[in-house]
């Protein structure tokens, strides 16, 4: 039986340390609704997401309730849009009624997110595809809660540098139609490389075309319970240090694991996977960066960050697989900027600068995430900056992201604040130097060597 | 049998554990198992509980708990027995 020191420290971990489950993600294909009509397929997905997550809210709570572990966000996840709205929609306005709905259905089932407002256009982009990317500045100014992605590249076919060059613009234009809120359209928008298809997080989450009708993913989190372990073997060697973290992550992923199964027995929705990520949140210690201080470190950034990070994001993944029956996703750890207190005081004071995050993106789950640059950023240099990202997930056959927020009418020196999960951030530089000819070449990076298998 | 776990923590003071027992004992609660330690005049209880005759449901229970708590000058917390057996059980 359960004895009392188990039940405190359980206990200890929510109360004091910020464990908490991020994300209960339903993902929902909704490939059955395409049809010739836009408004008919508008009718038929505000349907499809009411009938499997009508109650997806009320569930989770009523879990966190009995179980006395917090779930942060309930989220959807459908169908990238483009393959759904690819028969009904002529022109952007057309992928805008979609996205409206969408945002509607999310509001009234009462969910944080729903993300998939996606494109896979990893080798090349189809008339509807384009139409889509096209629609996302206006989609993103004129909606809530929804979260968009486009996946530029992966391992296996090289980089469309078409995609990349159109992203780059996209980003600056969605910066610009939602300047008024310190051009939050960015902070829902990602673009990837190796986009996975279960991905629970956001912004890239999206329900991929290999998954079931309806699948629940979960995502858990917990850098303030690894921080706090950490502490407790200061000093000692790395076998204790790495040992302490899969001890940690195993404790964590079991907690995903107990809700999910749990949600998915509620809700009579198979369950997909854990994803087994450290995620930050503006709270005070519920940091990565804090963890990488305690690891050894005067601050994210300096040098040894990256094998710092390696050695935490490998250790994390060795003590979750075994906590669960099935893991995917990102899994890893997470580095936002403004959603991190230690990273946002790392990039204050001068630690952190965007090529270092770029290094560490190397060893971690994701890429540059959540960076606010300046606003007079040119596209060609965001887009420069997505090349390089995607060029890392492509060799190194990993997810890579970037999600960057040029402010407008801001530049280095002025901070931005977001609110929320989402935190705040000082402007980033950006290398001044451009990449105009560079990005203008047409067509495609062609896949790597290794990826040719067979 | 439907487990769930009980934690008590606060300042120690007469009657904690009556009326805790008291009221699981209205509502057809079975107490299986109680540890209980003093560290530094703060009291620590945990109770693993039997609720699957219980004459109420799982929230309505988890709030009278901690109303009962607020009464007493404690903090009461219920939580199904499942995700401590997860997170300390291979």
């Amino acid at each position: 039986m359960i004895n009392m020191k188990e039940v405190f420290e359980t206990n200890a971990m929510v109360e004091k340390e910020n464990l908490d489950v991020r994300t209960i993600t339903m993902g929902i294909s909704l490939l059955d609704c395409a049809g010739g009509d836009v408004d008919t397929v508008c009718k038929k997905i505000a349907e499809k997401i009411k009938r499997y997550a009508g109650n997806l809210a009320g569930t989770a709570e009523g879990i966190a309730r009995e179980f006395g572990i917090p779930i942060v966000n309930k989220r959807v996840s459908v169908t990238p849009i483009a393959l759904v709205g690819a028969s009904c929609c002529k022109s952007p306005a057309d992928y805008l009624k979609i996205a409206l709905t969408l945002d509607r259905t999310a509001s009234e089932i009462g969910i944080n997110f729903l993300g998939g407002f996606s494109a896979i256009v990893s080798k090349g982009m189809t008339e509807s595809d384009r139409m889509m990317i096209e629609s996302i500045p206006e989609v993103l100014a004129q909606t809530q809660i929804i979260c968009s992605s486009v996946n530029v590249g992966s391992t296996k076919t090289g980089i469309n540098m078409d995609a990349v060059r159109l992203m780059g613009h996209i980003v600056k234009e969605t910066a610009v139609k939602t300047a008024d809120r310190d051009s939050f359209g960015c902070a829902k928008l990602v673009v990837l490389c190796n986009a996975p298809d279960d991905n629970p997080f956001m912004a890239g989450a999206f329900h991929g075309v290999t998954e079931a009708d309806a699948i629940i993913n979960v995502g858990v989190s917990g850098p303030g319970v690894v921080k706090y372990a950490l502490e407790k073997v200061h000093g000692k060697s790395f076998e204790v240090l790495c040992e302490t973290i899969k001890k940690t992550a195993f404790k964590i992923t079991r907690v995903g694991q107990a809700v999910a199964q749990e949600a998915s027995r509620r809700l009579g929705v198979p369950f997909g996977i854990i994803d087994l990520s450290l995620a930050p949140t503006p709270a005070i210690g519920d940091s990565v960066a804090d963890i990488l201080q305690e690891i050894g470190l005067e601050k994210a950034g300096a040098p040894g960050t990256t094998a710092a990070l390696a050695l935490l994001n490998d250790q994390v993944k060795k003590g979750g697989v075994m906590a669960s029956s099935y893991v995917g996703g990102l899994s890893g750890a997470f580095i936002p900027v403004s959603e991190d207190q230690g990273m946002i005081e790392a990039a204050e004071c001068g630690a952190l600068c965007i090529e270092k995050l770029e290094a560490m993106t190397c060893v971690c789950s994701v890429g540059l995430d959540m960076i606010a640059i300046p606003g007079d950023t040119p596209d060609s240099t965001i887009s420069g900056i997505i090349a390089d990202e995607a060029a890392i997930g492509m060799v190194n056959q990993k997810t890579t992201a970037v999600r960057i927020i040029p402010v407008i009418g801001k530049g280095v020196g002025d901070t931005v604040e977001f609110g929320g999960l989402l935190g705040h951030a000082p402007i980033m530089p950006v290398n001044r130097f451009g990449c105009e000819e560079f990005i203008s070449r047409e067509g495609r990076i062609p896949a790597p060597i290794h990826s040719f298998k067979n | 049998m439907d487990k769930s776990v009980i934690t008590v923590v606060g300042k120690d003071t007469v009657g904690i554990i009556a009326k805790v027992c008291t009221y699981l004992a209205g509502r057809q609660i079975n107490i299986l198992d109680i540890s209980q330690t003093i560290v530094q005049g703060f009291f620590n209880m945990m109770m693993i509980v039997d609720t699957s005759s219980m004459d109420t449901d799982f929230t309505t229970l988890s709030d009278e708990l901690g109303s009962l708590g607020e009464e007493i000058g404690v903090q009461i917390k219920c939580q199904k027995e499942e995700i401590f057996d997860m997170m300390h059980r291979i």
